[in-house]
């Protein structure tokens, strides 16, 4: 029986890279995984959980559980903050031993990131992806420290044929995205950002890799204003490549 | 920094910021990391993890049995022979301190380096008393000299360069001063030896205040704070009462985090274990001895159960060399002596919203400062909470965010809410944005997020992920 698994899209894939999200349907489809689209699915409710408003996260916390605890399988999703917020933070949202706490719970356990889904659930890390150049990786916060992936997307990284991965200097260290925290604190966040810019460009990769949106309009933005030619990739445009994706 | 704030505006500071700061604090921060890990490494990363846990238990432990640990210290502090004090409040420490510097008619205080004494702003009280203070710590010396506070809570001045420090000397202190380290030091070292000498009171912080013994510990590198402890007749210590640990067992648990994460030392120069005054002529030392151990706020940051491990933290500063935001911005962009994410969750809480509600706020949410903390403090969760009681108020406090921010969050959670909204909204963004647009960036956006154009362009809205779906799948049908 084919493993089914639910989108979840998340905001910011959804406005700024489609792109991402129809490659991740075609590879997932393509590792005979039976791909599901809620679309009743909005935001999850991070950039208030975040900024402080705990009522309005519940109130979106409350609508996601219901559109995704209705149907069954894995959920995946191209963002590890996102991922965060289901795994470790909708529980927080509600008294224990409620209804929702458990469905909170209940639907935490099957929301997975995609890099994590894919070695841990399908136990793959060679996707048969075919890129050429030189890629180096940005280790977005939530993906590595709120869910611990550390390893897992550079070694479908290094699976990749024709891809060489050089290392990057300060590869965990944050890029200055932080959601509301870059308009709040606009200086600091153009500081951190060119700090990453200066370390990706130092690097002499072509393309920069990384598992979050927000990271990634972050650093494709600083990149273009500087001037640079290296490319800002989401991870899964990598993985999806050199074989019939859409 | 010896007046207390009114109100702190987080990115004015960081606006003011010298550009030469973030190399300087960088540069350091990378020594200490670096020297720290080598550390960790040696010990093994599994080992590392077990000591960092037992000191979250020892930690919270002593902290959710505050009131038994404080009255066992007090017992044994008043039977070694010591002076004990509480302080509800800065003022009520302030006076308490002066009080005791009266009675001795004290004109010099020397200072060993203390964060509870910055807290209360103590140096600026005993020189509106007429009491010259001296700080002793290389690094708070220096700073004290520039007139500023520290920029770091375990290194003040490291953002300076020896030429910089030179220069002050040779300003300050009108001596030749060349820009060398060991110069230098040895000119602060004739400048404070006689200081010493003729200083009527010492006044110390205090690492730890071990409950068994009474005992207060104090960790340093330079030996100067042992000279504010032992040379002049009456010795002070300011302790925050959120530094008692059980017993020694514990704070060898402590001491073995303590310094690896601060500087990157298996254990610092000088670890000094004060138990009252000497109980006889054959010992040496001040003849008295007081213990001031000061709440100032710290009763009510262990009242809601979602912020009180803030109270675990030790000062080791190991968050503020990982924190990012800290890296670029330093120490003073916060406002407050102790600064970085450990100084965020601590002034918010102690100062309050109307004054620090901005600081919870100067935090990526990186969790860099969860990961490297020695006791394990989840600091951006206490971030979120902190967060929370500003724009939403909470058990404590009311929500002190301006009504309109609060509105728009209610708007905005409605519309992202309800899927039609949700959908229309990009639709209509997709419009709305074409003016602005060129090959998929914006580079000129109106505010609020011509704060973001500021530094990079903003990726032109595309939302197309619905339709192609549903085409998709209406092909799939008819083949």
């Amino acid at each position: 029986m084919a493993i089914k698994a639910q989108l979840f899209i998340t905001c910011l894939a959804e406005q700024f890279f489609p792109g991402v999200l129809k490659r991740m349907v075609g590879l997932l489809e393509r590792l005979d995984v039976q791909v599901a689209f809620p679309e009743e699915q909005t935001c999850c409710g991070q950039p208030f959980f975040n900024s402080g408003y705990r009522s309005q996260a519940r109130d979106l916390a409350v609508k996601w559980l219901k559109v995704f605890g209705r149907g069954d399988g894995f959920i995946v999703s191209p963002s590890g903050s996102c991922v965060d917020m289901v795994h470790h933070h909708f529980p927080e949202l509600f008294p224990p031993g409620s209804p929702e706490h458990r469905r909170a719970v209940d639907v935490a356990a099957r929301t997975f990131e995609f890099t994590q889904f894919l070695v841990h659930q399908l136990k793959i890390t060679d996707v048969g992806a075919r890129f050429s150049g030189r890629v180096t990786y940005h280790a977005s916060c939530h993906l590595l420290r709120g869910l611990s992936a550390r390893e897992e997307p550079k070694a479908l990284l290094q699976a990749v044929q024709g891809l060489e991965l050089v290392p990057l200097s300060g590869e965990e260290t944050c890029c200055g995205f932080g959601g509301a925290f870059s308009v709040i604190y606009p200086e600091v966040s153009k500081a951190m950002m060119e700090a990453k810019v200066r370390a990706i460009e130092s690097t002499g990769a072509d393309v920069v890799a990384a598992g979050d949106a927000g990271c990634i309009m972050n650093i494709a933005g600083g990149l273009r204003r500087a001037g640079s030619s290296v490319r800002a990739m989401h991870l899964v445009e990598i993985l999806a490549a050199g074989r019939g994706a859409s | 920094m010896n007046q207390l704030p009114t109100a702190i505006n987080f990115r004015s500071n960081t606006r003011q910021v010298p550009p030469q700061m973030s190399a300087a604090v960088q540069k350091a921060t990378a020594k200490f990391l670096g020297n720290r890990a080598a550390l960790v490494d040696a010990l093994g990363n599994d080992y590392w993890q077990v000591l960092r846990q037992a000191g979250h238990d020892i930690r919270l432990h002593a902290i959710t049995h505050i009131a038994h640990y404080l009255e066992q210290a007090e017992q044994a502090v008043t039977r070694a022979g010591g002076q004990v004090h509480w302080a509800r409040d800065a003022e009520e420490a302030r006076r308490i301190l002066l009080d005791i510097a009266a009675r001795h008619r004290v004109k010099l205080a020397v200072k060993g380096k203390s964060m509870a004494t910055e807290e209360i702003g103590l140096n600026h009280a005993l020189q509106a008393a007429g009491i010259r203070v001296l700080e002793t710590d290389l690094g708070e010396y220096i700073v004290q000299l520039k007139g500023v506070g520290p920029a770091h809570i375990v290194v003040p001045a490291f953002h300076l360069s020896k030429e910089e420090i030179a220069a002050l000397f040779r300003d300050k202190l009108g001596v030749e001063a060349p820009a060398e380290a060991e110069k230098l030091t040895q000119i602060a070292r004739m400048k404070l030896r006689e200081e010493f000498l003729a200083a009527e009171m010492g006044i110390s912080g205090g690492n730890f205040l071990v409950a068994e013994t009474g005992t207060i510990v104090t960790v340093t590198n330079e030996g100067n704070g042992r000279m504010c402890t032992t040379v002049p007749p009456v010795h002070v210590a300011v302790v925050g009462i959120d530094k008692v640990v059980p017993d020694w067992e514990s704070l060898t648990v402590l001491l073995k985090l303590l310094a690896r994460s601060a500087t990157g030392q298996k254990l610092s120069c000088y670890t000094q274990f004060i138990s009252g005054p000497p109980r006889s002529a054959a010992e040496t030392g001040p003849a008295e001895m007081h213990l001031i151990l000061l709440d100032n706020g710290r009763t009510r940051i262990l009242q809601t159960p979602e912020c009180r491990e803030t109270l675990l933290c030790i000062r080791c500063g190991a968050c503020l060399n990982i924190c990012p935001v800290y890296n670029h911005v330093g120490g003073y962009a916060y406002g407050y002596p102790i600064s970085g994410p450990t100084g965020v969750i601590f002034a918010s809480q102690i100062l309050g919203p109307k004054i620090a509600g901005a600081l919870p706020f100067a935090s990526t949410l990186c969790g860099a400062c969860n990961d490297i903390c020695p006791v394990k403090i989840p600091i951006t969760r206490i971030l979120l909470h902190l967060r929370r009681r500003v724009v939403e108020g909470d058990e404590t406090e009311p929500a002190t965010a301006p009504a309109s921010l609060r509105l728009g969050a209610r708007v905005g959670a409605l519309a992202l809410g309800s899927t039609g909204l949700y959908r229309l909204g990009s639709r209509l963004l997709r419009r709305m944005q074409a003016p602005f647009v060129s090959v998929g960036w914006m580079e000129r956006v109106p505010a609020p997020l011509n704060r973001w154009t500021m530094s990079r362009p903003f990726p032109a809205f595309a939302a197309d992920f619905r339709q192609w779906w549903r085409g998709r799948h209406l092909k799939a049908r008819h083949e």
